[in-house]
């Protein structure tokens, strides 16, 4: 079932002079036709500018379409009385890791979205258990959100988005701030909760490294859809990513090099397994 | 240098001051302030001055940093007594120059250093005796009363616990932007007040920005969280009375009780 659902959708970013007068209109996105289907992991990929993070903004209802439509879960984020049922059921963690955390106690942060939804005192205890459990955080519980490196604060984030039960949560570039070691946390946390919680997890994201594990990448351009599918059909259109302004994934650059130099290879290798397994491969045959 | 500033003045020790519920001891505050402007007689103040001795004590917090406070008000304390000493009409007890001392004056001088020794230990003691988040959350609840007057009462201590939280933050980020600033031949140590206050305003720029940005952040986070003012909102840690808060209710209004005994009596 496709639990996000955009037809149509367009989104105008308008500047007003000093009487509300527009001055200019910028097309972030424009006539995207997507669906995603629930317990997916999927990658949005594109460079500044491309849109991904208006789209993102659109699952949770932040931001609405100038034309066309978005649903969530079957619900169409423009009506006003869908609204607090859609940011349950689509979690979103944000970019900055400061300031995504509302209260001064670890704890009470995880529980800051459920104590909006109004759950009774007793359920919410539980609720943070669990979500902290699911993050590996449990330990921290009692702590200062100050003291706590980037990559936990994240999953501090992550913690409090997974306390509201949702069914899909949004990554907005959520480890473009985080130190590497902070930012392989944060994927193997997304992980796991897209495998062992059956989550729907829509990752944006410039690096392409974490696009790698996703079942389905999409790219976009402009405010379009440049492509779609799984990680070998994107990463394989070498020229195009590169047109695009897109890196490849360093181990795909490694072995399109060797390629280059006449291994044959076989195209495109996405992990540092798959290329060891490929060597060694060849390796045996000499 | 600025990592050192601590928040509020809590004093971490456990007293059976400290675990009160936060709500009790605010309006025990309150009614503190109010029943000391009611003292007006030696056994009025003397009931004051007991009471605040009884809680000092009971609270574990050194009286010696408590009286640190008082060191704030020591200018208005002298000009309260001055004033009083020698502008009180009376029973003239001797004079220097055209000034004289008064009987009445002293006695004015005396209640009135009380009254406000009083007043700033009484007021400083509750924030001795209760973490900043646990004061937020008694004013949340303890004052939700005034919400009948308008006042808003949820969105002022949301506005205090989120200024709690980036405090810290927004204080390293000055400590960055001195540093970038210092590195790139800013001066901020040396020169007179104006030469010092001027070099603050470059610094004082980017951190509006920066603050502005995280506000909106921020936002978007709690928007994202279904955030939409203390209606229907739960707690994780609801703040719940003991036989301990009911005891010192009784003791508050017993306190309150006798202070205006004196006024009418004595």
């Amino acid at each position: 079932m496709d639990i996000i659902k955009a037809s149509g959708l367009t989104h105008d970013y308008i500047t007003y002079d000093e009487d509300e007068r527009p001055i200019s209109v910028r097309h972030a996105l424009e006539n995207v036709d997507l669906a995603i289907e629930e317990g997916q992991f999927v990658a949005i990929l594109g460079h500044n500018g491309s849109g991904k993070s208006t789209f993102a903004k659109h699952i949770n209802a932040l931001l609405l379409p100038t034309a066309g439509t978005v649903t969530v879960g079957g619900m169409d984020i423009a009506d006003e009385a869908n609204l607090w049922d859609i940011r349950q059921l689509a979690g979103m963690v944000f970019q900055n890791p400061d300031n995504q955390i509302i209260a001064t106690v670890v704890e009470e942060d995880v529980a800051f979205g459920p104590e909006n939804m109004g759950v009774p005192t007793k359920e919410l205890e539980k609720r943070v258990a669990e979500a902290l459990a699911a993050v590996g955080m449990t330990a921290f519980a009692k702590e200062s959100p100050n003291k706590l490196s980037g990559g936990q604060k994240q999953r501090i984030a992550i913690a409090g988005a997974l306390a509201m039960r949702p069914r899909c949560i949004v990554f907005d570039e959520s480890t473009a701030m985080l130190d590497p070691s902070g930012r392989k946390e944060v994927v193997a946390t997304m992980h796991r909760l897209n495998r062992e919680e059956g989550i729907t997890v829509l990752l944006i994201t410039h690096y392409m490294d974490e696009a790698v594990g996703a079942d389905r990448v999409i790219v976009l351009d402009g405010g379009h859809i440049a492509m779609d599918g799984t990680p070998k059909q994107v990463f394989a259109r070498t020229e195009e990513l590169l047109n695009l302004g897109m890196q490849l994934p360093k181990v795909t650059q490694l072995a399109n090099a060797l390629t280059a130099e006449g291994l044959p290879l076989p195209a495109p290798i996405l992990t540092e397994e798959e290329l060891i397994e490929e060597l060694c491969r060849l390796r045996s045959k000499i | 240098m600025l990592r050192d500033i601590t928040l509020g003045q809590y004093y971490p020790v456990g007293s059976p001051i400290h675990r009160l519920d936060p709500r009790v001891k605010l309006m025990g505050t309150l009614v503190y302030i109010v029943a000391i402007f009611l003292a007006d007689g030696v056994w009025g103040y003397a009931l004051a001055v007991l009471f605040l001795a009884v809680v000092i004590a009971l609270s574990k917090v050194p009286v010696g940093h408590i009286l640190k406070g008082l060191k704030a008000i020591f200018i208005i304390v002298l000009f309260t007594v001055v004033f009083n000493l020698f502008l009180t009409p009376g029973e003239e007890l001797f004079h220097i120059w055209k000034l004289s001392v008064t009987k009445e004056g002293v006695q004015r001088a005396v209640f009135m250093t009380v009254r406000l020794v009083c007043l700033v230990m009484g007021a400083s003691l509750m924030t001795f005796t209760t973490t900043p988040t646990a004061l937020t959350d008694g004013i949340e609840k303890g004052l939700g009363f005034l919400k009948v007057l308008k006042v808003p009462v949820h969105e002022v201590a949301m506005m205090m616990s989120i200024a709690l939280r980036f405090i810290p933050i927004l204080m390293e980020e000055t400590d960055k932007i001195m540093k970038a600033q210092s590195a790139r031949g800013a001066d901020f140590d040396t020169g007179g007040l104006v030469k010092k206050a001027k070099a603050m305003v470059p610094l004082l720029v980017p951190l509006f920005v920066s603050a502005f940005r995280r506000a909106t952040d921020l936002a978007q986070a709690m928007e994202a969280r279904c955030y939409h003012g203390g209606k229907g909102r739960t707690k994780l840690h609801p703040l719940k009375y003991t036989g301990r808060d009911l005891l010192a209710y009784l003791v508050i209004a017993a306190y309150l009780a006798g202070m205006i005994l004196l006024k009418i009596f004595l």
